[in-house]
């Protein structure tokens, strides 16, 4: 089983919290490796905020084979950082020879281009060097888009997080928005890119639980959006689900949970909204999801939100303080890195519910 | 010595023979009066005795005449197997015994010229089923926790209608809310199985009404949602002109028989219909058309199908159809708008090698209207067919419906058009597990038929038991007219067995979905189904085990 976390805070937080929290927990996974996600950078990625970052890990060649892709789509670097490792035989870490953080600018050609003209290059883009990688086994490509970055290895957390020095605070490298989990995906093969959280497009998910809905999720999906690719782990479809109600349909967020759990037939008959649910419930018939399952999401504009399966088999508790708003699979967590909370106002959200972190940090529980 | 007629037919040739014990019978006359084929009648035997009654042996010839019971050898009268007469024998004495070495079929070709017909369904290979080679094997263990069959809820409904794509469905946002916008097709909810499509004519009225019964209470009592399908022929106006018209599929066929009744009483219906089904093909007879033979054509069918007494044909084409979009258009179009757009309408084809191009052409649809594709395979059940279209003809269900199904999903099209799959589901007794199968492989529903009439009391089997659907002399008085023998049928009484197996239905569908964890259908969910044959694994890929 997984344990997730997702942080959400007024003020730039270093990673080591999200390890912090998921160190609590660690009875519930089982220490095979480390992901995180980081939206809405701080520290040394502050002023770079409209310009796309490029999180991959590769070997040297791979790195040849990513600079001629960028170079030929017209990329110009602008920035690249790596974390400093501190290696150690000692450590339970199945590293890659680079990891690489690029920040880089839009080719010429783009100064023009609309908002979605160059979300469509980037993804591209990604899905190419993806291709171009794997073709190799050169390495892997986690996310490219602004304001974001991503970071995957295999191992035991608490290595990983040393091995990257990620347990000293710092303000160099921090972000409002982290999410993070401590598993690979060990039902099957272990590849990094079966880790949660899953990143597309300013959307990122990471879920505990099992999808038994996968194989028709993921035959639907595939053919929905060019980027719906992978399929490595079954709650990537959690992920693909979200992008395309709210970025290809445009629907808001209250009609996801209508969509991955529909209310059955009879409740939907009584609901003055029944023509809108019906149709959901025909039409993305493939979308729904069975199984235990929590989802955590964090949308392009910075809200976090929990959803969980419609029979509530997978916990989640969220927690907050005035500056900080915490969601993860047990209370422990949040004892551990929100001690100060009042844990009376922790909310233990039910298997209807959508329970939305918005931007001033303030809590929304939506009744499906 | 007689002459030995070896070219006649004789007992030896007949696929049931009769076996009487004259020592237990008492010539009571029932077997008799209830055989419907005249396959027994009494006759006087000679017997030849010698007694002896005196202290020493003094044989004498002693001659009786003794009344038994006779087997009748001709092409008409035959023994059907159906067994009735050992049913209503209060002794034990008689009784139809399956003869191996038999050899009538081509004893009846030899002998009239022409094609033998039956009733039923395939008589071929129908112990080599598919779907028992298929189990369900993905169980939550550890992975996932199963769900409990009678604590959980469970969501087991099925569209039937035009699903229209994600991308198309016109909703509106409006203040964060989305709203439809314009009319969409109709989709109904529905039961995942519906009970179909066998006729007034080709069943008797009683067994027809029975149906409708069950439909209703299962419906209005037991909250199973249950759809029936008329069969082709219409339906009494007492039921069209009903609030209960709403669980009811009207079929339209080739010969478009009832039609006109259905159309004249459009104005006077207080409910739309389920739906309607547009009846190509038939997967017990494909590229037959139907027929209903003039003895069947009793008075009440005359008058709901508006027709004289004689011999009904529908063609095995409907006239003026040449092509799928052809058809799209007429058909659908005509019936879409015959209901204002509100009725959902399907269509029902045999199994075929070609099935696959027609789903891909439905799905194609540009206008939206095509609102199921009912798949019907070689083992389904019909009235009255040629036994060489019976057994030779038509197409396993199970990997057409697989292949319909990833036809749609290389569209990107699954569920857009519904997928209802039938022909010899339930066949051995168990409509649960094969529904549950073929919907993991893909189908949204399924249908069944012959089924309900074993419910009823059909005696008939895929081992050339009974068969005699044809003949107007259903034993049980289930397919059948004739007032006598459809007095057999205890209507209320079928209507029971009908619900009461669809309750057994319902908890066992749930007993499958909650070891794999699903609260809802498992429609495609093929990673759930086991196979112990390599070749079935391959052509459905799914799993092999062994
Ligand atoms: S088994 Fe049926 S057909 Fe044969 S003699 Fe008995 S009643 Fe008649
Ligand atoms: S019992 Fe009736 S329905 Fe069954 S096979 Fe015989 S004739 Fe047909």
């Amino acid at each position: 089983m997984c344990r997730i976390g997702a942080i959400k805070s007024k003020k730039y937080i270093h990673p080591s919290q999200a390890l912090y929290l998921m160190r609590s927990q660690q009875k519930g996974h089982d220490n095979s490796g480390f992901a995180m996600v980081m939206q809405d950078l701080g520290g040394i990625f502050k002023d770079y905020k409209d310009l796309p970052i490029l999180s991959m890990a590769c070997t040297e060649e791979g790195m040849n084979i990513v600079d001629n892709i960028l170079s030929s789509e017209g990329f110009t670097r602008v920035m690249h950082w790596t974390p400093e490792t501190n290696p150690s035989p000692n450590l339970i870490i199945e590293t890659m020879p680079l990891y690489v953080f690029l920040v880089l600018q839009y080719p010429k050609s783009y100064k023009y281009a609309t908002q979605e003209e160059k979300e469509d290059l980037l993804v591209n883009t990604r899905l190419k060097i993806r291709k171009a990688l794997e073709k190799e086994d050169k390495g892997y490509v986690y996310s490219f888009w602004p304001d974001v970055l991503t970071l995957k290895e295999i191992g035991d957390p608490k290595d990983i997080g040393t091995y990257f020095g990620l347990w000293k605070e710092n303000s160099e490298f921090t972000a409002k928005v982290i999410t993070a989990q401590c598993r690979q995906n060990t039902n099957y093969d272990i590849v990094r890119y079966a880790a949660h959280p899953f990143f597309l497009q300013g959307y990122t998910t990471l879920a505990n639980g099992e999808n038994t809905f996968y194989e028709k999720n993921k035959l639907f999906q595939q053919s929905l959006y060019k980027g719906y690719v992978g399929f490595e782990s079954d709650s990537q479809c959690f992920l693909y689900t979200l992008h395309y109600l709210n970025k290809i349909l445009k629907w808001p967020l209250t009609y996801y949970k209508h969509t991955i759990t529909p209310l059955p037939y009879d409740d939907i008959m009584k609901r003055e909204d029944k023509a809108v649910l019906l149709k959901i419930k025909e039409s993305l018939a493939h979308l729904e999801i069975n199984g235990p399952n929590t989802i955590i999401g964090a949308m392009p504009d910075g809200t976090l939100f929990t959803v969980c399966d419609s029979k509530k088999l997978r916990p989640v508790v969220i927690g907050k303080t005035d500056e900080t708003v915490v969601i993860t699979s047990e209370v422990c967590g949040l004892n551990e890195i929100l001690p100060e909370r009042n844990w009376q106002d922790d909310i233990y959200p039910h298997e209807r519910e959508t329970v939305i972190i918005n931007n001033d940090l303030r809590v929304e529980q939506w009744q499906q | 010595m007689a002459t030995m007629k070896v070219n006649e037919l004789s007992k030896d040739d007949l696929i049931w023979q009769i076996e009487y014990n004259s020592d237990r019978c008492t010539m009571c006359g029932q077997c008799v009066a209830a055989c419907p084929f005249s396959a027994i009648e009494a006759r006087v035997e000679k017997r030849r005795k010698v007694v002896s009654t005196g202290p020493t042996p003094t044989p004498k010839l002693k001659f009786e005449t003794v009344p038994v019971i006779k087997q009748v050898v001709n092409k008409v009268n035959f023994c059907r197997g159906c067994g009735i007469c050992k049913l209503v024998c209060p002794n034990d004495a008689i009784k139809p015994v399956r003869n191996p070495d038999e050899r009538f079929a081509m004893k009846i070709r030899s002998n009239t010229g022409d094609s033998v017909t039956r009733g039923g369904r395939s008589n071929l290979n129908s112990d080599n089923r598919t779907f028992d080679k298929i189990i369900v094997g993905r169980i939550s263990q550890m992975t996932d926790p199963s769900l409990d069959a009678q604590r959980h809820t469970f969501d087991m409904l099925a569209p039937f209608g035009r699903v229209l794509p994600p991308e198309r469905l016109p909703l509106e946002v409006r203040d964060g809310k989305l709203e439809v916008a314009s009319q969409t097709p109709p989709v109904r909810w529905i039961y995942p199985v519906i009970i179909g499509d066998m006729s007034i004519g080709a069943l008797s009225c009683r067994m027809w009404e029975a149906l409708a019964i069950a439909t209703a209470y299962l419906n209005e009592q037991a909250g199973i949602p249950i759809r029936m399908c008329s069969g082709e022929g219409g339906m009494p106006l007492r039921l069209l002109r009903s609030r209960y018209l709403k669980y009811m599929i009207l079929q339209i066929a080739s010969g478009h028989f009832g039609w006109n009744r259905i159309i004249n009483t459009m104005p006077e219906m207080m409910e739309d219909p389920a739906g309607v089904l547009i009846k190509i093909g038939q997967g017990a007879k494909p590229g037959d058309g139907g027929l209903l033979q003039a003895k069947k054509v009793a008075k009440h069918i005359q008058e709901i199908r508006g027709v004289p007494k004689a011999d009904l044909l529908s063609p095995p084409n409907h006239q003026g159809l040449y092509s799928i979009e052809e058809s799209v258009q007429k058909m659908f179009l005509s019936l879409n708008a015959a209901f204002r757009f509100k009725v959902p309408v399907a269509i029902k084809v045999s199994a075929s090698a070609t099935s696959v191009s027609v789903y891909n052409n439905l799905l194609r649809d540009p206008y939206n209207i095509v609102g199921g594709f009912f798949l019907d395979g070689l083992f389904g059940g019909t009235g009255a067919a040629h036994e060489i279209s019976l057994n030779h003809t038509g197409h396993p269900i199970i990997s057409k419906l697989r292949d319909c199904y990833h036809a749609a999903v290389h569209q990107g099209k699954q569920g857009q058009i519904p997928l209802w799959g039938g022909g010899g589901l339930g066949m051995t007794g168990n409509l649960a597990a094969d529904a549950t199968k073929m919907i993991c492989l893909g189908a949204n529903g399924v249908f069944t038929g012959k089924l309900m009439l074993q419910l009823a009391g059909c005696v008939g089997n895929e081992k050339a038991k009974c068969n005699a659907c044809n003949t107007g002399l259903c034993p049980v008085g289930i397919c059948t007219q004739n007032p006598v023998l459809t007095q057999r049928l205890d209507v209320d009484k079928v209507a029971e067995n009908v619900v009461n197996y669809f309750l057994a239905v319902d908890k066992e569908i749930k007993k499958l979905m909650a070891p794999i964890g699903n609260s809802s259908l498992p429609v495609g969910r093929s990673d759930a189904l086991v196979t112990t044959d390599k070749a079935v694994a391959e052509k459905l890929q799914i799993q092999y085990g062994c």
